[in-house]
């Protein structure tokens, strides 16, 4: 009876929700499939314990290098692991990468970006310049770079993903934040006497967050993918953690010609993850876009 | 009659057809002048002083380039002989087994044309034996049983030991043990670690810093019709399969340190006869040594629980079909007499046949020790092979127990710069020597010994080290390794053997003369190898 009992403004709500997102997929409908790609992976990532049967790290030198069959679907590598449940496991890691790193990196992007654009003058300038010689450095490079210092480990690895997010953010979300910054109604926060601190994070934040989420599901895509090239050069996520990275470092140079399993299906992992969540992000750009809306 | 006649043309035309094959044959193991080996090598030196270092990394590329006083047998480099490289005879020591005189030859001369004389050889000993401060030595405890190195002429050098010590000869063989120009040790102590310049079969030709080493010919080289190569080419592939493919594109002809299983079947299976295998036991080991300077690793129960939980039999099995490890043995090269039998191996801990009471046992240890849910990092080396696939394959075994471990690999420098700083809970390191002789090879796991990572002290050990290399009795010497040993591996475990490594060197068959040896340091100075093409 729970229905009965729901009040009319929370009924309207929910559909308009959902006509929203029906109009999203209707609009969009590579986007839509993007974001289908991305539920399925979350799910997987979240559910792992559920959908799997064997223990992703267990060694079974028994079953070593199966090809795909009924007991493992997507086959067995060189130390006998099922690689059905490395693949799903091994997204918990990609989206824990990707998202914790494409999280902070925009995040700190956003606050930094709103605060060169708001106080302006030699602060913004001195601050842009440091982002120009930061966004110099291809993604990559600059993840190595970390790496390089930091060392290996999960931890490090998004550590290393997070500082190149930052600039990138930070330069879109100034732009729009130029914008905000002349609008009347922080001539009127100033003129309140509200704090720096109070007029950006209250008053120019939020209007900017349009910017901030779409930059931020593009750079889960990234974020995956840079993930997995780190891990690939052993510079990453280290064995026996599931990483799709890893798994082509693992199996793929050694076995790719006799058990072809092992490189192909964490290929195809990371290509449909990044794919996914590049097309999810390119639609959501779209949608969130007033002139394209228009 | 007619049919013997027949039988007679018979035997006689055979043989006349057989003429040219027995030439071709015979000719085939003539050694051919010429022709520039290519080869390659997964690491680039971290320095070019083989005093200093102790890596394959630096011998396959810089040992062509030096002579040492006595090396293994060229020839027959499995033999266990030694042979002269600038001494004159290999002397038969005096002063009941104390004494060594070493004449020099007069004909060896360095590669900017000074003659090599004894004072060279006093001088680079002594950097060996008593280095200079702030110099490192890499192999000084080899030589504990030295009491002084004179040069009473240019022709001639005197060892005097401190007592008779089989361990002598095969520590002087060590094919690090380059003859250094004293002038230029004189002039600076660390010359050596940035340039070249030896008196070997080669003469350095250059280097292209990541890419390759090159040597040519030495055409005044002590040994008469040697070298057979023009010259060498070492070039550095840090990826496995970038060497494999490197030999099978003929890029490369070997590749002198070793490939697993599955690599040496692609070779095979892509080359055919193009290819040959050499095979054999390897005198290397991987260990796992607990850093005794942190808790809980300061606990024998832990410590004992961590060894006690690796199913070595099984993994012989399982990880001999991927990776460079095979046997199962304890401190000594297995199959060594001094080495422990497999029966006296199953006594030990971590070696027993039954795996369940091995397992119950080290979890009832951590238990005891109050770390029933035991956590660490097992700090690796970010090689595969063996490195990191030991590494995956051990975190496995201990989980099965409880233990949970993450690995943290880092690169050769970071490596061992964690192991010098005692930054690591457990590394997974190496113990890998050139010469087969336990009585030398095991002073790895002495307290007092320079790579001491886990930072423990162990008098009893020293006491029993001492005491078996004293002995002159193989009997004795072999009941003392095995009190040494399970005073190590169980008692104390200060360390723990995992699997010894098993070299697999399959090469480009027109590469000849070379022989693959239980160690990749061992007969690398190529002076014997030649092309067949």
């Amino acid at each position: 009876m729970a229905i009965l009992s729901e009040s009319a403004p929370q009924t309207a709500r929910r559909s308009t929700v959902l006509s929203s997102i029906w109009q999203f997929c209707r609009q969009n409908p590579l986007g839509a499939a993007g974001a289908v790609v991305v539920f399925v992976m979350g799910f997987m990532a979240i559910f792992a314990d559920f959908v799997t049967w064997n223990d992703p790290t267990r060694n079974n030198f028994g079953v070593m290098l199966e090809p795909p069959s009924a007991d493992y679907w997507l086959g067995t590598d060189q130390y006998g692991r099922d690689l059905y449940s490395r693949i799903v496991y091994g997204a918990r890691t990609a989206l824990m990468v990707g998202f914790v790193s494409a999280f902070v990196g925009a995040t700190i992007g956003l606050i930094l970006g709103v605060a060169s654009a708001y106080f302006g003058g030699r602060f913004d300038l001195i601050f842009q310049r440091v982002m120009d010689v930061l966004m110099a450095f291809p993604l990559v490079i600059l993840a190595l770079a970390v790496v390089s210092i930091f060392g290996t480990g999960v931890e490090n690895v998004i550590l290393a993903i997070t500082i190149p997010f930052i600039p990138r953010c930070a330069r879109v979300v100034r732009s729009s934040a130029l914008a905000v910054r002349e609008t009347p109604y922080i001539d009127a926060a100033r003129a309140c006497g509200f704090s720096h601190t109070r007029i950006v994070l209250r008053h120019m934040v939020p209007n900017v967050m349009a910017p901030y989420l779409i930059m931020m599901t593009a750079a889960v895509g990234q974020a995956i993918l840079i993930e997995a090239s780190l891990s690939f050069l052993g510079l990453g996520v280290q064995e026996p953690v599931p990483a799709w990275g890893l798994m082509l470092r693992g199996g793929a140079q050694e076995y790719a010609e006799s058990a072809p399993w092992v490189a192909i299906f964490p290929g195809i992992a990371i290509s449909l993850a990044v794919f996914g969540f590049n097309l999810f992000g390119d639609a959501l750009r779209d949608w969130l876009d007033p002139k394209l809306k228009s | 009659m007619a049919t013997r006649r027949r039988r007679t043309a018979f035997a006689l035309l055979a043989g006349l057809l057989a003429i040219p094959f027995a030439f071709t044959s015979a000719d085939a193991q003539t050694p051919k002048k010429g022709g520039i080996l290519k080869f390659v090598v997964p690491d680039e030196p971290p320095s070019f002083d083989g005093h200093k270092e102790t890596t394959f990394a630096l011998i396959h590329p810089i040992a062509p380039f030096y002579s040492t006083l006595i090396r293994v047998e060229p020839e027959n480099p499995n033999s266990g002989k030694f042979a002269c490289d600038v001494c004159t005879a290999v002397p038969e020591p005096t002063d009941g087994g104390k004494t060594y005189t070493f004449k020099i030859r007069t004909d060896v001369k360095f590669h900017d044309g000074s003659v090599l004389t004894a004072k060279d050889v006093l001088a680079t000993f002594e950097r060996i034996v008593d280095p200079p401060q702030g110099i490192s030595s890499a192999r000084r405890a080899h030589f504990s049983m030295v009491d002084s190195v004179t040069a009473p002429d240019d022709q001639t050098v005197v060892f005097k030991l401190k007592y008779p010590s089989g361990a002598f000869m095969p520590a002087l063989a060590t094919p690090y043990n380059f003859i250094y120009q004293k002038a230029k040790l004189d002039q600076d102590q660390r010359w050596y670690e940035k340039n070249v310049l030896g008196s070997g079969p080669f003469i350095f030709d250059g280097r292209e810093a990541g890419a390759v080493i090159r040597g040519k010919r030495n055409p005044n080289y002590h040994f008469q019709g040697k070298p057979y190569l023009d010259g060498f080419e070492a070039i550095f592939a840090k990826t496995q399969t970038l060497r494999v493919q490197a030999i099978r594109g003929d890029q490369a002809a070997a590749e002198f340190r070793g490939f697993p299983p599955k690599s040496r079947d692609d070779l095979v299976n892509a080359l055919g006869k193009d290819v040959t295998v050499q095979e054999s036991d390897w005198n290397c080991v991987l260990i796992l040594t607990p850093n005794q300077r942190r808790q809980p690793f300061d606990d024998v129960r832990v410590r004992r629980a961590i060894t006690l939980a690796i199913d070595r039999w099984g993994g012989s099995r399982d990880l001999s079909k991927i990776a460079i490890v095979k046997a199962v043995g304890g401190i000594g090269f297995p199959g060594h007499p001094l080495s422990a039998s497999k029966e006296e191996l199953e006594k030990i801990a971590g070696y027993w046949p039954d795996l369940k009471k091995s397992q119950e046992e080290a979890k009832r240890l951590l238990k005891e020790a109050g770390h029933p849910n035991l956590k660490f990092t097992l700090q690796n080396r970010g090689v595969d092979q063996p490195y990191t696939i030991v590494g995956t394959w051990l975190i496995d075994q201990w989980k099965q127990v409880g233990i949970t471990v993450d690995q943290k690999v880092d690169g050769t420098g970071p490596f061992y710069a964690a192991l010098d700083n005692g930054a690591f809970d457990v590394a997974l390191e190496f113990n890998c020597q050139s010469m087969v002789n336990p009585l030398v090879d095991v002073s790895k796991f002495l307290g007092d010994s320079g790579d001491n990572y886990g930072g423990f002290k162990d008098p009893e050990a020293n006491k029993l080290f001492d005491s078996m290399n004293r002995t002159g009795d193989v009997a004795e010497q072999r009941s003392i390794m095995r009190a040494y040993e399970r005073r190590v591996l169980d008692e104390q475990a200060s360390a723990s053997i995992t699997l010894w490594w098993y070299r697999i060197i399959p090469h480009r068959t027109y590469m000849k003369g070379w022989t693959v040896t239980p160690s990749h340091y061992l007969n690398q100075d190529l002076s014997q190898v030649w092309l067949d093409k």
